[in-house]
Formats: structure tokens, sequence, C-alpha cells
């Protein structure tokens, strides 16, 4: 297959067309305005429906709609409409709906800036609405894992009926790289039974619905998500290891992060020292086990999380090493990006730490 | 034996939970008659609202999604234009509809969506025990305004109908009631006009129902039905704002 130079947003819409999404409805936010506009454009062509919504929270909520009556349905935003989308992400969860939201994440807290950040992991791993619920989240680091991921994160939905989120910071979604488009089969999506399409005087009448007012029928249903979410954590977890023997320190990090932390293991090697890359491609959930067992290894004297974010992964990254060795942290904010040699650094400073 | 009347086989067999005197039975059947007579049931997708009707997804005998409060006429979007031939109404009462909804629904009107919206106006929030309403009227008591609504704090109530009149996607704008056998009817040719719109892809269609709520009005229900024409009628006429099938 011939590679193509995309702009990630449009990446991302074009994979979702690719993958059979027909419905998408959105509202517009920097920076990720090229997905809307690629599908206002696009969808027509393929018969599919574009809706700019009055906000984000309707257009969460005509995702739920169209979730509901059995569309492969996806939104997109960035932070603050993220956070408008919660309400709505919440109720997706506990309706069992599958859809696809895309977070290309900017500064914050408030408006921020439109400047890349990564300051949207605990909203997005910890559940930003209300209720014990998960949706599944990708991190990509390249365009091509982005497009790839937009299938994967549709067929995740459909399988688990639960929302997924790509979680991308602002520098996936507005740089240019090549992409492979690869074939991927749109005509054998799964029927949903549970759809509201209309009884058709064929069967009883399908309820989508999150209301469970009765206390036994609501543990029941929670319990029922919970058995669905530890199914996803045995089953979905992916992260990438770059780990080399004799490897001393372990960066930890995802997205743009991830490609600045595989400098820095360059710049380190160069200085003579030993540096290795964890990469979750899950973030939930998050491969917990496996940074574990690298952590443990005898050669390995720190691990450093690399985020643009004051530490929110840091969290899970923690809870994954949980005390065998000491966790450094290399963190930007506001949509500032570290530099390799900074983040070189912070590894070292965890190393003189470790001694 | 001739049956001289029945329940509407567009509404379930499982018991409402609504008060004594609440006419939200009342618009239940006018609705799924409707629905019944213009041979759309099994065609119907309907989206309940949260309030006094939160559980009419157990109610109506068709499709039925739960919304979030105020999101109906979004979640109605998304699945009409994921279903542009079958029937998509909402069923939503004054909290969720005329202030925390009012967004979702004067933009589903004005992309002239094809769905029909049943708004219920009791003047009061009902499920959450009595509170102010943007339908309340000036001086009505509520538990948030136990003096009344004071025009001076609060402002007038909403006019949900005559709003929706004019917009340029809305097809049909209508308030009427159910409080004698007289408004019944006419209440049902309505909602049936609406529906029928609906089927011809007309554009949004809306009727607004004047309803009681004796429980938190602190009435009778014969006092409540009384009070909905001596005083309610009074804020809110009943008429027709908006039928494009009316412009020569």
């Amino acid at each position: 297959m011939k590679k193509e130079l995309w702009k990630g947003n449009e990446a991302i819409a074009e994979a979702a067309i690719r993958a059979g999404c027909r419905h998408f409805f959105g509202y517009p936010i920097t920076p990720q305005n090229e997905i809307p506009e690629y599908m206002s454009l696009h969808m027509p062509k393929v018969g599919g429906v574009f809706v700019q919504a009055e906000s984000e929270v309707a257009a969460i909520n005509m995702v739920y709609g169209a979730a509901g009556s059995g569309a492969r349905v996806m939104t997109s935003s960035s932070s603050p409409g993220i956070s408008l989308k919660q309400e709505g992400i919440s109720y997706l969860a506990g309706a069992e709906l599958p859809c696809l939201i895309v977070n290309i994440m900017r500064g914050g807290p408030g408006l921020g800036t439109i400047q890349p950040a990564q300051a949207d992991y605990y909203q997005a791993t910890r559940g930003g609405g209300n209720g014990d619920y998960r949706v599944i989240v990708l991190a990509p680091a390249t365009i091509q894992e982005a497009c790839d991921q937009v299938r994967d994160g549709f067929d995740l939905a459909d399988k688990y009926r639960m929302p997924v989120m790509i979680l991308a910071d602002g520098m996936i979604g507005q740089m240019m790289e090549a992409v492979e488009w690869h074939d991927s089969k749109v005509d054998d999506l799964p029927e949903k039974a549970w759809a509201t399409t209309g009884t058709k005087g064929q069967r009883k009448p399908n309820i989508i619905n999150s209301l469970f007012i009765d206390p036994n029928e609501s543990e029941n249903h929670n319990l029922k998500l919970n058995r669905k979410y530890e199914e996803v954590k045995a089953n979905e977890i992916r992260y990438e290891a770059d780990i080399p023997e004799d490897c001393e320190v372990v960066f930890v990090a995802y997205g743009t992060p991830a490609r600045l932390a595989r400098a820095a293991v360059r710049v380190l090697k160069e200085e003579g020292i030993n540096a290795g890359l964890f990469r979750p491609i899950t973030l939930w959930p998050f491969p917990e086990r496996e940074l574990h067992e690298i952590a443990k290894r005898d050669s390995v004297k720190a691990v450093v999380a690399v985020e643009m974010s004051m530490g929110q992964m840091i969290d899970d990254v923690k809870i994954a090493v949980n005390g065998v060795k000491p966790v450094g942290f290399c963190g930007k904010a506001g949509g500032i990006v570290p530099t390799p040699r900074e983040v070189a650094d912070a590894a070292k400073d965890a190393l003189k730490g470790a001694r | 034996m001739a049956v001289v009347y029945q329940k509407s086989t567009g509404l379930t067999d499982v018991e409402m939970h609504y008060c004594p005197g609440c006419t939200h039975g009342v618009i239940h059947k006018l609705v799924a008659d409707a629905l019944v007579e213009l041979d759309l049931l099994d065609n119907t997708v309907g989206v309940a609202p949260v309030g006094c009707s939160v559980f009419a997804y157990n109610y109506f005998n068709c499709d039925m999604h739960e919304a979030a409060h105020g999101r109906a006429p979004a979640v109605a979007t998304g699945i009409k234009r994921v279903l542009p031939d079958n029937t998509v109404f909402t069923y939503q009462g004054d909290g969720d509809l005329a202030a925390i909804g009012t967004a979702e629904v004067i933009h589903a009107a004005m992309r002239g969506e094809s769905i029909t919206t049943i708004f219920v106006n009791n003047a009061i929030y009902g499920m959450t025990g009595g509170q102010m309403a943007p339908t309340t009227l000036v001086g009505q008591k509520a538990t948030t305004a136990p003096l009344g609504r004071d025009q001076a704090h609060y402002g007038q109530p909403l006019h949900m109908a005559e709003m929706i009149g004019l917009i340029g996607g809305a097809a049909y704008s209508t308030r009427v009631t159910v409080v004698d056998m007289p408004n019944m009817m006419k209440a049902r040719n309505a909602i049936k006009k609406a529906f029928q719109m609906q089927r011809e892809k007309k554009g949004f269609t809306f009727v607004e129902v004047l309803s009681t709520c004796p429980t938190n009005w602190g009435l009778t229900p014969v006092q409540s039905l009384s009070w909905v024409k001596d005083t309610m009628m009074q804020e809110f006429p009943l008429g027709v704002f908006k039928d494009i099938d009316k412009k020569e």
C-alpha cells in the first residue's frame, strides 16, 4: 500500500468513515475542528449523516440516541468540550451503548489554551461523569496508530457495548504524518438486537435506559457493568515496551511525550545510560501488571513518568510499580511540550535519587 | 358483548405511578391512541424525560429511550437521523423542556427535525416535590418560591408554544389542555395532526398540553381542573401558534 501524507484530525475522520461510521455529531472547538469539517464534506458522499449540534451537550446526546438506535456513531471535541460531554458519557456507559469519542486535548483548566496538553487523563480514565463506570481509553502516539485505533475503538465499543475514547494530545491532531490505509471490512458489523428500531410488531419493545430506581436492581446493574469491565481488563490491555537489557531507567509515557521519551533514550545512550520506554496504549485498562514486571527487574533503578500535565498518569504508574522502585516525574503543562533534554535530565535526577 | 371502551393497545399493562388527579395518564392515552390509529406504533421510537414522566418508557408499548434531563430533543435527533422513516417523539415536562432543556428543543425546532414533542406544562416541578418552574405563574406558590413567584426576582412565565411558533423549522405548534371532554378531543386531534405531519416530513411538531398537579398545587383533583381553566389558561392561552398547512 502506498503511504499518504495526512493531517491527524483529518486522518481520524477518514479512518472513521472507512471503519463504517455513518453518523457524526459534533460542535466546533480548537484544536479538533478539522474532524467535524472533514465529516461535513465527506459523510454525505457515503450516505452518512453529519450534524453540527448547538452544544457539546446536545452532540453527545445525539450520539446517545443514534447509538441506541444501532448506528456506528462518533463525536469528537477538545478538553473543555469533553467536560461538557461527561453527563452524556455517563449515560452512554449506564445504558451500555457503543460509540467512539475523540478528545484532542488542549491545556486547561477552564478555557486554558489551544496548545497541546494531556491534562484530561484523570477525566478520561476515572470517569469524568457520575457513577461507577469506565470507558476504554486508547492513546495514539502516531497518526497511523490513531487511524488504526479508530477501527479498533469502534469494534471494542460494539464488542463490550460501552463508549470508547481516543485520547490524543493536540500535537497528534494538528501535525501531518505518513499514513498507510489498511482495507477493513465493514459489511460484517455485529447485529444489535437490543437497538430501538421500531418493534415492527415482531418483538417486545426495546428500552435504552440507565435508570434503575430499585436499589437492588441498581446494584445488580452495577455488578453487571463491573463484570464487563473485568473482562475488558483481562482481554484488552495494549502497550508497547522497548526495554533494553541492563535497562537502568524506564520512561512511561503516552502520546507525544512517548516520542520525546524515545528521543531522550537516545540522548541518554550517548551519555552511557541505558534507558527504555514503556508506552501504555490502553490508558484504561492500564497495563499495570506488565509495567510492574519490568520495574521489578534488577537492572532497573528508577521509573520516570513523562506527561504533558502536572502529573496524572503518574498515579497509575505508582500503582503499577507499587513501591518496588522509585518513580520520578517530568511534566510540562499549559501547552508546553518537554524537550528530550529535559526528559533525559529527569531520568538522571531519578537515578541520583535512587542511588 | 360490544366493547365500548378499552385501554389503548399503545400502552403496556404496567401500572402507572402518577398521583390521583394528575392528567399525565390521559395524555399518555391520547399519544398512544394517536400512534395506534395512524398505524405508526410498531415503527415508533419514543424518548422519555427526567421528571414525573421519567418512567414513560415502561408505559408506551413501543421502543423507548430514557434521556438525560432536558436532552430528549437531542436524543430524538440522533434517533431520527438514524431512522428517518420511523416516527420519533419526545414526552417532556416543563422543568425538562423549558428550563434545563431549552436549548435542545429550540435547536431541534430550528433544524426542522422531523420529530414530535409532547410538552406537558403543569407550571411546577412535580417529581422533585413542587419547586418553581419557568412556567410557574407570577404569585403561584412553590417550595422554592414559598411566598409565590416574585416577578421582580424571577420575571414572568415562559410561553413555549408561542416561542416554537416563531421558529422557521417548526411545522406545527399548538397549546391544548385535557381538563374536560371537549378539550380532550381537541388535544387528541392536535396530537394526531402532529404525528401525521411528521409522517409527511413537514418539520418539527410541538404540542403543549396544560396539565394538573393536585399534589404540589395543594388542591383537590376537581379544584385542579378548575384552576387550569380559571387561572392557568389566562396566562397560557390555548390556540395554534403555527401550522404550515394553513399557509396560503
